[in-house]
């Protein structure tokens, strides 16, 4: 199955596209729109962003491999980021991501039981003055103990409908 | 609290600060409508000269002499391209300019293009700053409908795009030259210099890039004039106030403008509102992001010399010397982006090593052997000493690794891993000789601070 952008996104890298002097330039950007719209990037978003451009796949995919961002196996409908770097770290940061790991049942980059969340863990977020922190989709959540954290986790959890090809335990071990 | 001018930071408080309409009666935009109707660019940039201010993204070099950089004879526009890739550890004031005051910034790129003569300016955001990236972007779309960006801006001759590019989380893209990659849409790996990015930088144009704060000061700098601006520092050649950063073990962690020329106690002390246990006292600092070696508050000041950079300070502790960019570096440290990270007296100072060459190992981008290795084998060496699986010995394997990344790299990552990661070891020596006797205790960081509640704050 080859990957198409929706009309409405086909527009925003038409206007991308004018921004540049290099149709090379809106390769970051045209990823994101297509992560946003697939979940991931897959070899078929790859394909089409480097048709789309101009590139060989292989200078698209040496770009996807470069940033963390880009995610390079299906994720569930949330991911939380959770950061780990120093002034989270002297925060408790470390005792979120392992309590995170007991709620979820997984480990890093790994999926919770029900479908629901993809736990990872981030570099700085630029947020220290309020840590310990978490991201979760496009959220920042700063300032958490694990009693606020998993409060919000519980409203996000009873607000996610998983549908089986969201689900990237699916079909797997 | 002691009372300090606030310049940079004084729209933070408005309701919808980040909106045209909550500050148009505030005076934003004056100053770029003067810099298009009224002034020479010439004059903006005399100003920013004279205002010298040492660049706010790390490296403290001046704006005004960067800009001078640029080939006179050029015929094709140079870029402006900011710098909002904000990431390195312990730093988180830049995303308080595009989250409160993105007009600022906006304003301040409009000057800078008129000034340079740039037509076209890209804001490098790292992605995860999502609300910064909504904001400016909406900024910047009520700025285009009132006809302050775009092809006349002011009604003046002088065509001004200003873009936000978003980052895919990588580190490295705060260097320039592999910001400049990454804006290309390439893998973000630095490039050789020369040439340097003034001369050939984005799409192979001329091109100046400068920190979020350095170039939302400009409006300001203009406003007061550039000596008057100069002159609310405590120091000579690093003017102006700027945003200080605290974070970890302080009761009130945030971001606070202060005059440049602030000492590390009045930091911790006076706008970090102190140590956050009270049974607990200041063991150690890193001043200015992680690449900063860290300072002790024990250690003394020795310049009996008169022409020493540091003499008026003899004899007192590190912690009250005031943070300037000359001054720290002769302390043997950096100031960085002037964000510090606090820790008490319960911290263990091998578990901080190891959590901070965690990062870089993560985020060298791989392209020079040194760093790439380099990185890869601190971490290893910290991970054994946390664990207990180390040897005492480990510590000079550690100083002999740093020590052969130092200036054999492309870009500046590798020297900003060793140093901090020699301060360490250098200040807490024992301490690493006797993580490989005995281990770590576990949990030494996280512990020290359990159970906190909404503590942080922001200026």
């Amino acid at each position: 199955m080859t990957f198409t952008l929706s009309a409405e996104s086909e527009k925003i890298v038409d206007e991308l596209l004018t921004r540049y002097p290099q149709k090379r330039a809106a390769c970051l950007p045209l990823l994101h729109l297509c992560q946003r719209q697939e979940g991931w990037v897959s070899p078929d978003v790859v394909a089409y962003v480097a048709q789309r451009l101009s590139l060989a796949t292989s200078e698209v995919q040496g770009v996807v491999t470069f940033y963390t961002m880009y995610h390079q196996q299906p994720v569930a409908p949330n991911v939380v980021w959770v950061c780990r770097t120093l002034s989270c770290d002297l925060r408790g940061g470390r005792e979120l991501q392992k309590h995170l790991e007991k709620r979820f049942g997984c480990g890093l980059n790994g999926t919770s039981q029900d479908g629901k969340f993809t736990l990872k863990s981030a570099e700085c977020l630029a947020a220290c003055g309020q840590a310990p922190m978490v991201q979760i989709n496009d959220e920042y959540h700063e300032n958490l103990s694990i009693e606020s954290l998993d409060k919000i986790v519980d409203e996000i959890a009873a607000e996610t409908v998983v549908t089986a090809r969201q689900n990237p335990t699916n079909g797997k071990s | 609290m002691p009372d300090f001018p606030i310049i940079l930071s004084n729209r933070y408080k408005v309701p919808q600060s980040w909106t045209l309409r909550a500050i148009e009666s505030l005076g934003a935009y004056e100053m770029a409508r003067k810099a298009f109707t009224e002034l020479e660019p010439a004059a903006i940039a005399a100003e920013v000269k004279d205002a010298n201010i040492r660049g706010r993204g790390g490296a403290g070099f001046p704006a005004g002499v960067k800009w001078g950089f640029l080939p006179k004879d050029s015929k094709v526009a140079p870029y402006l391209v900011i710098n909002a890739d904000e990431g390195e550890p312990g730093t988180f004031k830049d995303r308080t300019i595009m989250e409160r005051d993105p007009h600022r910034l906006i304003e301040g790129c409009l000057m800078t293009m008129r000034a340079i003569g740039a037509n076209v300016c890209y804001i490098y955001v790292r992605c995860e700053l999502v609300t910064s990236i909504k904001r400016l972007e909406s900024a910047i779309e009520e700025a285009r409908q009132k006809g302050y960006v775009g092809e006349r801006p002011f009604g003046v001759e002088h065509t001004a795009q200003i873009y936000v590019h978003m980052g895919a989380g990588a580190y490295i893209c705060g260097e320039e030259t592999a910001l400049l990659n990454s804006l290309e849409g390439q893998r973000g790996e630095p490039r050789l210099k020369p040439p340097f990015p003034a001369v050939k930088g984005a799409f192979g144009a001329p091109t100046i890039v400068n920190n979020v704060e350095t170039i939302a000061s400009v409006p300001d700098i203009v406003r007061m004039g550039g000596k008057a601006w100069s002159a609310q520092s405590r120091l000579p050649r690093d003017g102006g106030t700027r945003l200080y950063g605290v974070s970890g073990h302080v009761k009130k962690p945030g971001v606070y403008e202060a005059p440049v020329g602030l000492t590390m106690r009045e930091l911790i002390y006076d706008l970090g509102g102190g140590m956050l246990h009270a049974d607990r006292p200041l063991k150690a600092v890193i001043p200015g992001g992680s690449s900063t070696p860290v300072l002790r508050p024990g250690d003394i000041v020795h310049a009996p010399e008169d022409n020493h950079p540091l003499h008026p300070w003899h004899g007192k502790s590190h912690i009250d010397v005031p943070m300037g960019v000359d001054t720290y570096r002769a302390l043997g440290t950096m100031l960085g982006t002037c964000c510090a990270i606090v820790m008490d007296s319960s911290t263990n100072m091998v578990d901080v090593a190891c959590n901070l060459m965690h990062f870089y190992s993560h985020e060298s981008c791989g392209q020079c052997t040194p760093c790439r290795e380099g990185t890869g084998w601190l971490h290893d060496v910290l991970k054994n000493l946390v664990t207990g699986k180390g040897r005492p010995e480990d510590v000079d394997l550690l100083v002999d690794v740093a020590n052969n990344m130092m200036g054999n790299t492309i870009c500046a990552f590798a020297d900003g891993t060793a140093m901090p990661m020699l301060g360490f070891l250098q200040k807490f020596r024992e301490e690493f000789i006797e993580a490989g006797r005995r281990g770590v205790p576990a949990h030494t960081l996280g512990a020290s601070a359990r159970a906190l509640g909404a503590l942080g704050g922001m200026a």
